[in-house]
C-alpha cells in the first residue's frame, strides 16, 4: 500500500507542470511555518508557570470546580488532541478570554492593531522617502559627504537603542521645545471625538473633516512614527546603495553613458529600474520589522497598540492575550516574509 | 633588531612549518586589520570596557548599591558624583561601571551559545543531507520567520524574568543565521575534493565535520557575531527595560533607564547616561564587525 501510494505520489509530482509544483511547495512550507509558529506558542503556553485553571476558578474554588474547569479546557486529554484543539481555536480566531479584562483576545487585539498600524505605515513611509533617495545618492557619489552622512546615520542607527532614542526625543522635542505633543495618540481633549470607522486617527478625523482632531493626532504621532522612520531608514539606505552599487559598474550603464545618456537618466531610468524588485523585498521586511519592533517605542510613547498589549499582559501573566497577541504578529511577520520572497521569485527570474 | 627579524619571520613568503604559516596568516591579517581606523577605535573601546569590568571594585567611587535618600537625584558633576545620582541616590557612574560586568557577562554567554548551536545544527544539516536536512533547516525558517524581541519576550514570559532567562530566550532567537550560514559553507566543503580524499582515508563523519568542516566555517561566523553584539546588546537592554531582563537592585543598563524614565523631564541625566553607555558599546561592535569582515571576509564587503 505504502508503495502504491509513494508511487502515485512520485507520478503526481513528475506530471505536474512547474509553476504549480512551485506554488505547492510554497504553501506547504507556509503551512508548515505557521504550524511551527503555533506548536512554538502552544509549547510556551504549556511549560508556564502559571496554572490555567487556578487563573479562572482563582485560588478559593472548590475542588469539583476546579475539576470541571480542568476538564472544560480539555486538561485531562493528550498534549498532541491539546495542540489539535489549540489550532482548532487559533484557526476560528479564539486566543481565549483575558484574564484582565475577561474580554476574548481578539476583540482586545482588533482595537488595539490599528493603532500599531498606523504608526509603522507612516514610520516606513518616512524610511522610504528618505532612505530609498539617500542610498541612491550615496551610490552615484560613492566616497562624498553625503555618502558618509549615510554611513554615519545608518552606523548609529544599527547602534542606538531605540526607547532611549525615543526618550531623548521626548525629552527635547516635547519637554524642552514643545514641539510636538507627548505620549498617547491624541491629547486627551481629542479623545473619541471622531468616530472610528478605519480605527486609524489620521484617516478617521480626515474622513470626518475634523482638521482639529487630524493636526492634534499628527502632533502625537511624528515623533514615534521619525524614530522608526529612521531605524528603517538606516537599512533601506544601505541597502539601496549596495543594490545600486552593483547596477552601476554593470556593462550596460558603461553602455548607456558612452550613448551620451544623462546621468539622471543613468541612475533613476537605468540603473534604479532594475533594483526595484530587491528593494520592495527589503522595504517589506523592513515593515514587518517595524511592527514588531515598534513594541519599545510604543512602551515609550503610551502608544495603545499591539506592543504595549502584549507587554502589559505579560507583566500580569495574562498568558492568552502574550500568545495571542505573540501568534498575531508573527503571522503578519510571516506573511510579509513570504510576500517579499514571492515577488522576488516572480518579477526575478535570476532566483529561480 | 630583534623585533625587526620577527617581523620578517612572521611576513616570510616560504614558511617552514604549519605553525609558522599559521602565525605568519594571522600577523597578515592583523597587518589588514591595524589599518583600519574605525575597527581600531572599536577595539579600543571594547578592550576598555573589559578592563572596567574586571577592575570594577577598584574603579568605581562607591558602592554600587548603597542607596542615600538624602542625595537623591544629584545632578552631573556634583561633589563625588560625576555623573549624578538616581532616584535613590546610588552614584550613576559607580553603577555604570558595574554595569558593565553584566553587559559582557550576557553578550558572551549569547556569543557563545547561539553560533554553537548553529553551527552544530547547520554542519549536520549540510553534511548529512536529506531527511535530516529537510526537518532541521524547516526548524530553523521556522525561528528566522518569527519576530525576534517578541519571541524573546514569549520566552522570558514562560521562563519567568532574569538574566539568566533573558540569555537563553535571546539565544534562542539568535541562532538560525549561524545555522544558515555554516549549512552554506558546509555544502560548498563537503563536495570539494580534499574531503573525498580524507574520506579515502577512511575519515567518519563526525572526524569530517569537528576537523575539517568547523575550521571553515569558523571566520564566517565570528564575522556574523561580532555584527550580532550591537544587536544581542540591544535585545539585553530592551528587555531590562522592559523589566524582563536583570531585576532591580541590579545595575543593568537598560533596567537603569527605565528607572530613570519617571523622570526624563526634570532629571535627564539619570535615564541619558546608561543610554549613551548602551550606543558606545554597541557602537564598537559594529565598527569592529565591520574591519574584521573586510579582513576575514573581504567578499562580503561593498
Amino acid at each position: 500500500m505504502a508503495v502504491t501510494e509513494g508511487n502515485g505520489k512520485g507520478r503526481l509530482s513528475a506530471s505536474l507542470p512547474p509553476w504549480l509544483k512551485t506554488t505547492l511547495l510554497t504553501i506547504g512550507s507556509i503551512a508548515m511555518t505557521m504550524l511551527g509558529l503555533l506548536f512554538i506558542t502552544f509549547i510556551i503556553g504549556r511549560v508556564m508557570p502559571i496554572d490555567p485553571v487556578l487563573a479562572i476558578v482563582g485560588e478559593r474554588a472548590s475542588q469539583s470546580t476546579y475539576d470541571a474547569v480542568f476538564i472544560e479546557l480539555g486538561l485531562d486529554k493528550p498534549l498532541v488532541v491539546q495542540f489539535g484543539y489549540y489550532i482548532w481555536d487559533v484557526l476560528h480566531l479564539d486566543f481565549g478570554t483575558s484574564l484582565l479584562n475577561a474580554r476574548p483576545v481578539s476583540e482586545d487585539i482588533a482595537r488595539v492593531f490599528p493603532a500599531t498600524l498606523e504608526l509603522a505605515t507612516l514610520g516606513i513611509i518616512i524610511g522610504i522617502v528618505i532612505g530609498v533617495p539617500l542610498g541612491v545618492v550615496a551610490a552615484a557619489r560613492k566616497g562624498s559627504w553625503i555618502d558618509q552622512v549615510a554611513r554615519v546615520l545608518a552606523l548609529v542607527g544599527y547602534s542606538m537603542p531605540i526607547f532611549w532614542l525615543g526618550l531623548m526625543g521626548l525629552l527635547i522635542f516635547y519637554g524642552i521645545l514643545g514641539w510636538v505633543g507627548g505620549p498617547g495618540r491624541v491629547g486627551i481633549f481629542y479623545v473619541d471625538v471622531v468616530p472610528s470607522v478605519t480605527g486609524l486617527i489620521l484617516v478617521d478625523a480626515a474622513l470626518d473633516g475634523n482638521w482639529d482632531v487630524f493636526k492634534n493626532a499628527f502632533s502625537h504621532i511624528i515623533l514615534p512614527a521619525s524614530l522608526l522612520g529612521y531605524f528603517s531608514l538606516a537599512y533601506i539606505s544601505r541597502m539601496t546603495r549596495s543594490f545600486m552599487l552593483e547596477q552601476l559598474s554593470a556593462e550596460y550603464i558603461t553602455t548607456a553613458r558612452v550613448k551620451g545618456m544623462s546621468e539622471w537618466d543613468v541612475i533613476w531610468k537605468h540603473a534604479f529600474k532594475n533594483i526595484r524588485v530587491q528593494l520592495i523585498t527589503v522595504i517589506a521586511l523592513s515593515y514587518a520589522n517595524l511592527l514588531e519592533g515598534s513594541v519599545l517605542t510604543e512602551i515609550i510613547f503610551s502608544w495603545p497598540g499591539i506592543g504595549s498589549y502584549i507587554t502589559t499582559a505579560l507583566l500580569s501573566a495574562d498568558m492568552n492575550a502574550v500568545l495571542g497577541g505573540t501568534v498575531v504578529v508573527g503571522l503578519i511577520f510571516i506573511l510579509l516574509n513570504i510576500f517579499s520572497d514571492l515577488l522576488y521569485k516572480v518579477f526575478d527570474p535570476r532566483a529561480n | 633588531m630583534t623585533e625587526q627579524t620577527l617581523r620578517q619571520w612572521l611576513l616570510t613568503d616560504t614558511p617552514t612549518s604549519r605553525r609558522h604559516a599559521k602565525l605568519s596568516a594571522l600577523y597578515q591579517g592583523w597587518l589588514a586589520f591595524r589599518s583600519n581606523t574605525m575597527a581600531m577605535i572599536g577595539l579600543g573601546i571594547l578592550l576598555a570596557l573589559v578592563l572596567i569590568a574586571a577592575a570594577a571594585p577598584l574603579l568605581a567611587p562607591h558602592d554600587p548599591f548603597v542607596q542615600n535618600l538624602g542625595n537623591r537625584l544629584a545632578p552631573l558633576g556634583s561633589e563625588g558624583h560625576l555623573l549624578g545620582t538616581d532616584s535613590l541616590g546610588r552614584d550613576i557612574l559607580s553603577r555604570l561601571i558595574y554595569g558593565a560586568r553584566i553587559t559582557l557577562y550576557i553578550v558572551a554567554l549569547v556569543a557563545l551559545i547561539a553560533p554553537i548551536v548553529g553551527l552544530l545544527v547547520g554542519t549536520v544539516s549540510g553534511y548529512v543531507g536529506g531527511w535530516v536536512d529537510i526537518v532541521l533547516m524547516r526548524i530553523t525558517d521556522i525561528f528566522l520567520a518569527f519576530p525576534r524581541l517578541v519571541l524573546a519576550l514569549a520566552f522570558v514570559a514562560a521562563l519567568g524574568a532574569g538574566i539568566e532567562n533573558a540569555v537563553i530566550a535571546i539565544s534562542l532567537t539568535a541562532w538560525p543565521p549561524y545555522a544558515r550560514i555554516a549549512r552554506a559553507e558546509t555544502l560548498t566543503i563537503r563536495s570539494s575534493d580534499y574531503i573525498s580524499a580524507i574520506k579515502l582515508q577512511g575519515a567518519g563523519g563526525f572526524r569530517i565535520i569537528t576537523k575539517h568542516i568547523w575550521p571553515l566555517c569558523i571566520s564566517s561566523l565570528i564575522v556574523r557575531v561580532t555584527l550580532d553584539m550591537a544587536g544581542i546588546i540591544l535585545a539585553a537592554a530592551g528587555l531590562g527595560f522592559l523589566g524582563l531582563g536583570a531585576q532591580p537592585p541590579s545595575p543593568e543598563w537598560g533596567a537603569m533607564i527605565s528607572e530613570g524614565r519617571r523622570f526624563i523631564l526634570d532629571h535627564w541625566w539619570v535615564a541619558t547616561m546608561p543610554g549613551l553607555a548602551i550606543f558606545t558599546v554597541s557602537l564598537a561592535f559594529n565598527l569592529l564587525g565591520d574591519g574584521l569582515r573586510d579582513v576575514l571576509d573581504p567578499k562580503a564587503g561593498e
